[in-house]
């Protein structure tokens, strides 16, 4: 497979439309900004017709809006080969929500589908599993909702007015006494003698049949690996069911570290969401920055100059190698190899991290972009030291690392043959990044669809064709040298000149509208999908996290595996709870 | 709060030699083999170097806590280095993030599994006081659900921060003498950073 980035499949919205139209007829709408609105009904058709005949195999996003009069889930499709996504928009009814799975078709649907009714409370007719995902089971609302109401808060949206010079500073909490708008109980509720529904999640009721006896004759176990456990990257628990110690299924649970980053983002105004976006996956801040930027930006119509987007390169890049060496380390503390790698590897990473102090002023939280370009130059030993960094030390470190480490007796036989996952299959459970790459699929957002200044580069995407988790730590190892490579040419390339575009002012505006904006972060392809109603908050800001979406494939590579193997493989897709969380 | 004496610092385990004239007379002061000193002071020492932490981390404070154990900063200069994965062999627990409600009931199990006795240092603004993240969703300061000792603040503290924290955790933990772990006099725990 090669990829094109001047794809003819990727089909122009002009000629799009006019297929549509004769191929869907009543059940397609195309809408003013180029997304088709589906009937209800006929979306698994037109998904799949979409998928098989128009080449967009490839679902990269799946959302909702809450609008005042209706609910509009929110699907873009991209193709493998490359190009810009369509995207599709479904209605569904306000008082009763309920639109077709798209799991049928595209198996990457499947978390995104139950945040979305975690969220919204959509219901997904046909789908399998349609339970809460971040909240516990139990808990009442819909906090993505605009009819959600926080009790902290005197306003729904900032700026709070007490806040200003002449208001009155107080605190929402002493304002709002009673917390009954959030908490609906059911009809007959008693406060006293009612255990925690919280309890519930933590039980599995399992049919007395599925715990008989397995083919091996031995009983089936149920294991919960987390949420405190070493091997789960953070707050995450795995739910296993074993035979003997085969793992059978795989449950993922998630929402430990959740806080509705979402709903804080709607809250909030434009520009505060910066810092925020920092928090999303703590080992790539800059690329997150980068990618919401990116995606306000479409918004805004900004254009970058030029020197903004060449720094943008080189911070992302060294993310990359920083966020790599990271996830190597720790997918060989996985294995067991307990914190030797981490010292070696950790050695670069705050070397990389002292240039971004140097550039930003934080270490972790760079709060950096801004729309339009960055919040001030670089200073000038940055260059220099980055220059020897680059040309001296990183090479050498990766070099190391990959000679000590890449042709060592355990981590092949750790690695090699566990967790395949084939490429068919990891392009229909929507991954990205390092995941999908391994499975021999070179889709890079870089190359599918270049921002900034990628397209001036000259670079490889890495791919390895075994899909295994020794695949997916060579593709990273090889990313580094690539990103190596990259960051030589911007380095030499760097102009001077302006770092910010656009007209100065405290307060943007930014018109009316949707965007989805992608980047390729060390994960995976990370999406921001925003809806401005032109006042100054964004009316929709929705994440799509790659960690997230990737974990949905995590049951089909463990099944069949050892337990221990279970600890490699998931230390292999590399999550980041914050990301998957929000 | 537990009264801090500034002359805890130093001096834990001065020596204080018995010697005999002819000793002192022959300069051979180290051959005594006695040092004397308060049973209070000797546990406080114990428990100051060879304080395990438990491997807890909740979100991007956890990477400043990992930074602090390398070779930079180097925890393990303090008898830290062994983060356990397990809160049965650990003393300290480094509550690194926002705490959602859906984590708290986890972290109270696990603090009540670590055996006694326990410190906590609440790192990080969002562990303290909910930080920048204020609603539904978060535990609003780790404080609401198990005791703290020390509260780090920042947004993630640097790993010098952290390490002020965990010498002043250690400065207090010599002050308190033997049974002073259990008496966080009233909630209040000393704030750095």
């Amino acid at each position: 497979m090669t990829i094109q980035t001047d794809v003819e499949t990727a089909v122009l919205p002009a000629e799009r439309a006019a297929r549509a139209a004769t191929r869907f007829g009543e059940k397609v709408r195309v809408d003013d900004e180029g997304a088709w609105v589906v009937e209800a009904a006929s979306l698994p058709e037109v998904a799949r017709a979409l998928r098989d005949d128009f080449a967009l195999d490839y679902l990269i996003n799946l959302t909702c809006v809450d609008w005042p009069d209706r609910f509009e889930t929110v699907y873009h499709m991209a193709s493998i080969q490359g190009g810009p996504p369509l995207c599709l928009k479904v209605a569904a009814d306000k008082a009763k929500p309920i639109v077709p799975s798209l799991t049928g078709v595209f198996a990457g649907a499947d978390f995104q589908e139950r945040e979305v009714y975690d969220m919204f409370g959509v219901r997904f007719a046909g789908h399998p599993n349609l339970r809460r995902i971040l909240m516990w089971e139990g808990f009442a609302g819909y906090p993505l909702r605009k009819d959600w109401r926080e009790a902290y808060y005197e306003d729904d949206n900032k700026p709070l007015k007490s806040r200003w010079p002449e208001g009155d500073f107080f605190f929402g909490e002493d304002k709002i006494a009673d917390w009954d708008d959030n908490i609906k109980y059911p009809s007959g509720y008693q406060a006293e003698g009612v255990e925690s529904s919280r309890a519930d999640d933590n039980i599995v009721v399992l049919d007395a049949d599925e715990l008989h006896r397995a083919p091996s004759g031995s009983e089936r176990l149920i294991v919960n690996m987390g949420p405190q456990h070493p091997s789960t990257h953070g707050v995450f628990q795995m739910r296993l069911t074993l035979d003997g110690e085969t793992v059978v299924d795989l449950q993922p649970v998630m929402g430990y570290m959740h806080r509705n980053h979402e709903k804080i983002g709607e809250r909030n105004l434009w520009l505060g969401n910066m810092p925020f976006t920092d928090r999303l996956d703590y080992l790539a801040q800059l690329g997150n920055e980068w990618g919401y930027a990116l995606t306000v930006e479409k918004l805004m119509g900004l254009e970058v100059p030029e020197r903004a987007e060449y720094i943008r390169v080189i911070l992302a890049e060294l993310n990359r190698i920083q966020s790599h060496f990271w996830s190597i380390t720790f997918l060989l503390n996985d294995i067991g190899a307990f914190f030797t790698p981490m010292m070696y590897a950790i050695e670069e990473r705050e070397l990389i991290l002292d240039l971004f102090e140097m550039a930003t002023g934080s270490r972790l939280m760079c709060n950096y972009m801004r729309f339009g370009g960055l919040a001030y130059d670089l200073p000038e030993e940055f260059l220099t030291m980055a220059q020897t960094l680059v040309d001296d030390r990183l090479e050498r470190a990766i070099d190391e690392m990959d000679a000590y480490l890449s042709g060592n007796e355990i981590v092949l036989e750790r690695m090699q043959g566990v967790g395949v996952l084939p490429p068919d299959m990891a392009i229909n459970f929507s991954t990205s990044g390092p995941v999908l790459r391994a499975s021999g699929v070179p889709y890079d957002v870089r190359r599918a669809e270049p921002y900034g200044v990628y397209d001036r580069f000259d670079w490889d995407v890495v791919t390895r064709p075994e899909g295994d988790v020794f695949a997916r730590y060579m593709v990273r190892v090889g990313e580094m040298r690539q990103s190596l490579r990259i960051l030589k040419q911007a380095l030499r390339d760097l102009p001077g000149g302006e770092i910010m575009g656009g007209k100065k002012a405290w307060q943007i505006r930014v018109p009316a509208g949707q965007a989805y904006g992608r980047v390729e972060n060390p994960r995976g392809e990370l999406g921001f999908y925003c809806v401005s109603d032109g006042k100054a908050n964004p009316y929709r800001y929705h994440v799509k996290s790659p960690c997230f979406v990737n974990l949905t494939a995590l049951a089909e590579m463990t099944k069949g595996h050892k337990v221990a193997d279970t600890v490699a493989i998931l230390g292999s897709i590399d999550i980041v709870l914050g990301e998957v969380d929000r | 709060m537990a009264v801090m004496n500034p002359e805890a610092n130093r001096g834990i385990l001065q020596p204080q030699a018995i010697l005999t004239p002819e000793q002192l007379a022959a300069g051979r002061t180290g051959e005594s083999g006695i040092v004397v000193t308060s049973l209070e002071k000797a546990v406080g020492w114990a428990r100051t170097r060879s304080m395990w932490p438990a491997l807890f981390g909740l979100a991007c404070c956890a990477i400043e806590m990992m930074h602090t154990q390398t070779a930079r900063t180097d925890m393990s200069r303090y008898g830290m280095e062994l983060m356990r994965a397990s809160p049965r062999q650990s003393d300290l627990i480094i509550v690194a993030g926002r705490l959602s409600r859906k984590m708290a009931p986890v972290i109270r199990k696990i603090y009540d599994q670590m055996p006694e006795p326990k410190w906590v240092i609440s790192m990080g603004d969002c562990a303290s006081c909910g930080g920048v993240f204020n609603n539904y969703a978060l535990v609003q300061g780790c404080d609401e659900v198990i005791p703290v000792d020390v509260y780090v603040a920042g947004c993630p503290p640097r790993p010098e921060a952290l390490m002020h924290g965990i010498l002043k955790l250690h400065e207090k933990v010599r002050a308190e003498g033997i049974d002073g772990w259990n008496d966080r006099g009233g909630g209040f725990g000393i704030t750095v950073g």
